[in-house]
């Protein structure tokens, strides 16, 4: 293979555009491979064990569509009940698994019988089949239902369960209401996202562990307000304060070292990973799989026009306005923030006119943290709940919206976090809800194809 | 303490399929960054699209030998696609973007939209695509007992699926130790350690990534297959986490060295199934829940996966001056 290598040049736009078709035909196999069974109920086998039920309303008629996530010794998994009402799941190891449903998901004027646990706990074995009973009663939902469509969390990292929104209705209401949805997804994504970015920016690492700030954020504000008992206001300060502590202990106790220690940052990056799988199942160790409330009390709503919000919502969103802002004229208007910025263009420029380049670092990663945390909570009150990987599943909403906005630039991660939010929202009027992520990271795809650089980075060679 | 049953249970681990499957994901992926020096970080991507491939193809009717083409492509194509635009940026934009892919490939296979076809979160049943590689073997119906193990010949998670497994890993470890010494694994090791060195010696350094993008890939997809034989087809238990493992796998072992995945599988996996054996049967249930003994297995996992970048990045068989993690 002796290529010439004029001859790559000339040819590589032509490429970049084949790859775009190229997407599309990695579908066909998908397409064209025959016609194929639909998948039945999980059998048992000497690998495989089964999670089963039927899910019936209060007057006996099967419920479709209600979501059921299984948790516990090989992974969790989750399936909608199909339209006789029955479900299952296989599981691939024996053990104890907690068994949820989502009653989020239940038809209105359904509920949870007093008599059924939710989430079930129960041992299942291979090679035999577990049955799980939740018997409903008519009457309101034991909890209040969610007004916001996005939510990231679930029970597997992936997408969310409910299939409600699978792109049929294509009216100005819906439209005017994943609108708005999607500018506070963004809104929220942007604060979690700067910290990505800075830190990028200032030390060149890609920190796949910053979901886990995310989370740390949220899951601390349910601890102190559900467990420890604190008004929400003053558990949600603490939770932000200590994330932002968690910042600058992770910087002075591992980052800085390795820095000394002259650690390549693609080194760094897989010590994130590390950190974030560590982290990750930390969370589900000690407050388990299951989605975390961190207030238990029914929202506001209110509407305008054709956009309904809760209060809780707004409230978030003005926060997170002032809060960016706060952050733009921190960057833009004073000493540390000039200093931080011009760390981000060139850190060795930056040390020989007189910054202290580790104390800048040592900043931006409290600050990071701190923004991330604060993410986490108005993510985690917007979604109703967290859980352990609420975090995770946003990273790569996160990456995209850093990339997008040009890696480092932190307004560029502003802007990039309002165009995801607004793709991943709006997307879903047209493409089936659960593939709405799948949108997003498509975008991360061709803008690296197309202008690497991003929206606001500066054009220049990377590579 | 029942020492027997837990040294037997860490002994099975060491030949079980699931153990070759890493062992042949992480040979892959030791050729995209041992050998060529390419962060990739979607390969439960390539494996996962191996799976689908696979088990799709097999029960739309296929023989077994054009379901296995169809992963193999699959996994080309899908290299083919991640690589035009990523090879020529830095490395951690691939990584971004094959870690970004296969999250792709994961949400698709799990959309209600394509039912029919991938089962939505509940997959594929094994029983619906096992039958061909089972009619295969060789071997009677049956069950044999080697020592303390006793496996099923042919069904599931049997003898059978052990000695193709291992089998295929073994001619991939050769494939490896003949392509690292001839001349174009020399080139790759080239691009590795100086990408503009190599390119003024008139090489064209993209298309040797793309190509060891490709082999790799492919490597990932026939592990994928092994992986789903003794199982389901899941896309939820092959996500982000199992590229993580793959990682740490090779890592363990020592990139760039011939053997290095094999050992890397070996000690994961019995080592995970040791401590986890062990705190099951010392620590009571009232202290730590079954699932908790899980987590914190995970959790050690990704501790591990720190202090070996950190401590010891070469590995227990490599050559720290054969590993330049840092690529460019």
């Amino acid at each position: 293979m002796r290529g010439a290598p004029a001859e790559g040049r000339a040819l590589s736009r032509w490429r970049g555009r084949l790859a775009v078709v190229a997407l599309a035909v990695l579908a066909l196999p998908f397409l064209t491979a025959g016609p194929a069974t639909a998948a039945g109920p999980c059998l048992p086998d000497a690998a495989t064990g089964c999670v089963e039920g039927s899910v019936r309303s209060s007057a006996g008629q099967p419920l479709p569509g209600v979501a059921m996530a299984v948790a516990g010794a090989s992974g969790s998994a989750s399936t909608t009940t199909a339209a006789d009402g029955t479900w299952s799941l296989p599981v691939t190891a024996d053990g104890k698994y907690t068994v949820t449903l989502d009653i989020t998901s239940l038809p209105p004027g359904q509920a949870l019988s007093a008599e059924s646990t939710n989430p079930h706990t129960t041992q299942v074995r291979l090679a035999s089949s577990t049955n799980v009973l939740f018997t409903l009663v008519s009457g309101a939902p034991a909890g209040p239902v969610s007004t916001a469509s996005a939510s990231p969390v679930s029970s597997d990292g992936g997408d969310v369960a409910s299939e409600s929104g699978s792109g049929s209705g294509f009216n100005g209401g819906r439209v005017a209401q994943q609108a708005a949805s999607g500018l506070v997804f963004g809104l929220l994504l942007a604060l979690a996202s700067i910290g990505l970015s800075l830190i990028y920016g200032t030390t060149g690492l890609s920190n796949f562990a910053h979901g886990e700030q995310v989370t740390l954020g949220a899951i601390l504000a349910y601890v102190f307000c559900q467990l420890v008992g604190l008004p929400l206001l003053v558990a949600a300060v603490v939770a932000v304060a200590l994330s932002a502590a968690s910042g600058w202990l992770q910087d002075a106790w591992l980052w800085h070292p390795l820095r000394r220690r002259r650690v390549g940052t693609t080194q760094q990056m897989i010590v994130t990973i590390g950190l974030s799988m560590a982290l990750q199942y930390g969370f589900q160790f000690f407050f388990g799989g299951d989605k975390l409330r961190i207030v238990t009390t029914a929202p506001d709503v209110v509407t305008m026009g054709p956009v309904t919000l809760t209060r809780m919502t707004i409230v978030s969103v003005v926060i997170a306005i002032v809060t960016l802002a706060a952050v733009s004229y921190f960057l833009l208007a004073t000493r540390v923030g000039r200093a931080t910025r011009a760390v981000s263009d060139s850190p060795a420029l930056a040390a020989a006119s007189g910054i202290s380049v580790e104390r800048i670092v040592r900043i931006v990663w409290t600050l990071g943290a701190g923004l991330a945390g604060l993410g986490g909570v108005l993510m985690g009150l917007y979604l109703n709940a967290t859980s352990w990987n609420m975090g995770g599943a946003m990273l790569l909403l996160m990456f995209s919206a850093v990339t997008l906005g040009g890696l480092g630039a932190a307004f560029g991660a502003l802007a990039g976090s309002l165009v995801i939010g607004l793709v991943v929202e709006m997307s879903s009027l047209v493409i089936p809800n659960d593939m709405r992520y799948a949108g997003a990271l498509l975008i991360l795809i061709l803008v690296l194809l197309f202008r690497p650089q991003g929206i606001l980075g500066r054009a220049e060679r990377i590579g | 303490m029942d020492w027997t049953r837990i040294l037997t249970n860490v002994a099975g681990e060491i030949i079980a399929p699931t153990t070759a499957a890493y062992a042949l994901a992480a040979i892959g992926l030791n050729i995209h960054f041992g050998l060529t020096g390419l962060l990739n970080m979607g390969q439960a991507g390539f494996m996962l699209l191996g799976a689908y491939g696979f088990a799709i193809a097999t029960i739309a009717g296929w023989p077994i030998w054009a379901a296995a083409l169809v992963a193999i492509a699959a996994a080309a194509v899908f290299a083919l696609v991640l690589g035009i635009p990523t090879l020529k940026l830095r490395g951690d934009y691939l990584a971004i973007v094959t870690i970004a892919a296969a999250e792709i490939v994961r949400l698709i296979g799990r959309s209600t939209a394509l039912t029919s076809l991938t089962g939505a979160s509940s997959g594929l049943r094994g029983d619906s695509y096992k039958a061909t590689f089972q009619a295969l073997s060789p071997l009677p119906d049956g069950t044999t007992d080697i020592g303390p193990f006793s496996y099923s010949n042919n069904f599931s998670n049997s003898w059978w699926i052990r000695i193709v497994a291992w089998a295929v890993v073994a001619l991939a470890c050769l494939f490896v130790f003949l392509l690292i010494r001839s001349p174009w694994g020399r080139v790759l090791k080239g691009i590795r350690e100086d990408e503009d060195a190599v390119r003024s010696l008139g090489k064209s350094v993209y298309a040797y990534k793309m190509q060891s993008l490709v082999l790799g890939g492919v490597i990932g997809a026939l592990a994928g297959i092994i992986y789903v034989l003794p199982r389901a087809v899941q896309p939820d238990s092959m996500g982000r986490p199992m590229t993580f493992f793959v990682w740490t796998i090779l890592l363990l072992g020592g990139a760039a060295t011939v053997f290095g995945p094999v050992l890397g599988s070996i000690v994961f996996w019995a080592g995970l199934m040791l401590i986890k054996s062990v705190m099951r049967d010392g620590i009571p249930d009232t202290v730590m829940s079954t699932g908790q003994i899980e987590q914190l297995g995970w959790v050690i996992v990704g501790v591990t996966l720190m202090l070996l970048v950190i401590f010891r990045p070469q590995g227990v068989l490599g050559d720290k001056k054969e590993l330049a993690i840092n690529v460019r």
